[in-house]
């Protein structure tokens, strides 16, 4: 479970997180959403330790990671993984190499022991004969499947995705939601997605988080946000009309 | 000053939570051959021309019937020892060496794969910086002697190409009170000056914020800086040392 108490960040006098506060239970796909610009991606970083808040905490099963030492720090650090935005693959390696990355800078594993787990992760991921690709030849959707099974590489107990489906087909990124979701369930770990994506909230969501203005307006899940009264959320929700002709089509319409 | 002392710091990260020295080796080699054995061919070409310009300069200065010819000889060692193979080569290598390690580094920062470091609980700076760091400074005096050697090779061939001295006159003249000291201080040049190419291009590359057009920046300042440090830094050995 990952906690977040009063998490607060300034940049140049601007308050972008306004004391956030919430609970990312094990086992569950947890959605931050909101629209551009309120703090989605300042609070992962906060979250990850890529910055530094200026107040409030961050709790990794009771841990402190936020004013922890340093190797209390690293050894959290061990049990997250990351699937950035670009995927952030390193361009000098193959597929093979990146996911092996962690492994080879945080295990004593053999070579043969590694070559297993990577191939593992991959299969996973549902990537198979790519190994040796670089990833300047791979697709988009394969660069985010290579991501998550580098995320996963390690006994990872903490997935963070990072708008996982942007500059995908909806096709893509529903199996990439899809894939985090198994994935989730299946390793029994906490994943925490930010997204602006409602194609991913409605289908993923077990629980969210809406952000406006780097405050939480609204915490619920896919089978009550379309019900939300809060003005901003059906704003955020109803831009898309398909969304809305699902919403004048529910039996909870009056 | 905000800017050295980010500087200052970043150089203080790269020795703390480091990875395991295997680790290091591997990028160190790995660096070496990126830095040192890619940067043998303009370093031969450059330092042979300069070489043989110098030569030939110096036998069109040299019209006194009271100075011997053999002079141009222990000029072009003189020049080529004390200057031209460690300074002017390692201005070549700020402009091939530091761009290539700003623009990577800047690379890696806006598409993220630093901060993915980090999230494994990778030390980024150590880990991509001191690798570079350790690099230059093995191959940059490998590098400058290589320069040294072909210079004055260069400058043996253009004397004695266009006849301007003898085979003998020339050998003289490069062995005539020679001081082995001058070649510690090239090899001293050479190691300062590796070291602020490697770390100031480091620098301009690892703060790279923006995009695509920030990288081309922080490599534009990689090089002017470096070559900045360099001059500076030679004028002052140069103070210290002689």
């Amino acid at each position: 479970m990952i906690e977040l108490r009063g998490i607060k960040k300034s940049f140049n006098g601007k308050e972008v997180l306004k004391g956030i506060h919430g609970h990312f239970e094990k086992g569950k796909t947890n959605l931050i959403i909101g629209a551009s610009g309120t703090g989605k991606s300042v609070l992962l970083k906060c979250m990850v330790g890529l910055v530094q808040p200026d107040e409030g905490i961050v709790l990794y099963d009771n841990r402190d990671f936020t004013d922890g030492t340093a190797d209390e720090k690293q050894q959290i650090r061990k049990e997250i993984g990351m699937l950035f935005q670009g995927g952030a693959l390193f361009d000098s390696k193959s597929v093979e190499e990146n996911v092996m990355f962690p492994l080879d800078m945080h295990t004593n594993m053999s070579k043969h022991e590694k070559l297993d787990r990577v191939n593992f992760c991959l299969q996973r991921v549902g990537l198979e004969n790519v190994n040796k690709l670089m990833p300047s030849e791979i697709s988009g959707g394969m660069k985010k499947r290579v991501g998550i099974a580098r995320a996963i590489a390690l006994q990872t107990q903490y997935l963070y995705c990072d708008e996982p489906n942007s500059g995908l087909d909806p096709l893509t990124s529903i199996k990439i939601d899809n894939l985090v979701h198994e994935i989730t369930h299946e390793y029994n770990i906490t994943t925490i997605v930010v997204t602006h994506d409602m194609n991913s909230v409605l289908e993923i969501g077990e629980y969210i988080m809406f952000l406006y203005k780097g405050e939480t307006l609204w915490e619920g899940d896919s089978t009550t946000i379309l019900d939300t009264q809060v003005k901003e959320l059906q704003e955020f929700i109803f831009a898309n009309k398909l969304i809305r002709d699902m919403k004048s089509h529910s039996p909870n319409n009056k | 000053m905000k800017s050295f002392g980010k500087y200052v710091i970043l150089l203080s990260t790269l020795f703390v939570n480091r990875e395991r020295f295997r680790i290091y080796l591997r990028l160190i080699f790995e660096e070496s051959v990126l830095i040192g054995i890619d940067s043998v061919f303009i370093v031969v070409i450059v330092s042979t021309f300069i070489g043989a310009v110098t030569a030939v300069q110096t036998a069109y200065n040299l019209v006194s019937p009271l100075v011997p010819l053999y002079v141009i000889g222990t000029i072009v060692r003189d020049m080529t020892v004390l200057e031209l193979a460690p300074t002017i080569t390692c201005v070549v290598l700020a402009g091939k060496v530091g761009s290539s390690i700003a623009g990577g580094l800047g690379t890696m920062r806006i598409t993220e794969q630093i901060d993915a470091l980090e999230v494994m609980g990778i030390n980024s700076s150590s880990f991509l910086i001191l690798p570079k760091i350790i690099a230059a400074l093995i191959t940059f005096p490998m590098l400058v002697i290589i320069s040294g050697f072909l210079s004055i090779y260069g400058g043996f061939l253009a004397s004695v190409l266009t006849g301007a001295l003898t085979e003998k006159e020339y050998i003289y003249g490069i062995r005539y009170q020679f001081k082995d000291s001058n070649i510690n201080f090239a090899i001293v040049k050479s190691e300062v000056f590796a070291f602020l190419i490697a770390s100031i291009s480091a620098y301009q590359g690892y703060f790279t914020e923006g995009g695509a057009l920030e990288v081309g920046k922080s490599s534009t300042n990689a090089v002017t800086n470096s070559c900045i440090a360099v001059l500076l830094a030679d004028y002052l050995l140069a103070q210290l040392l002689l």
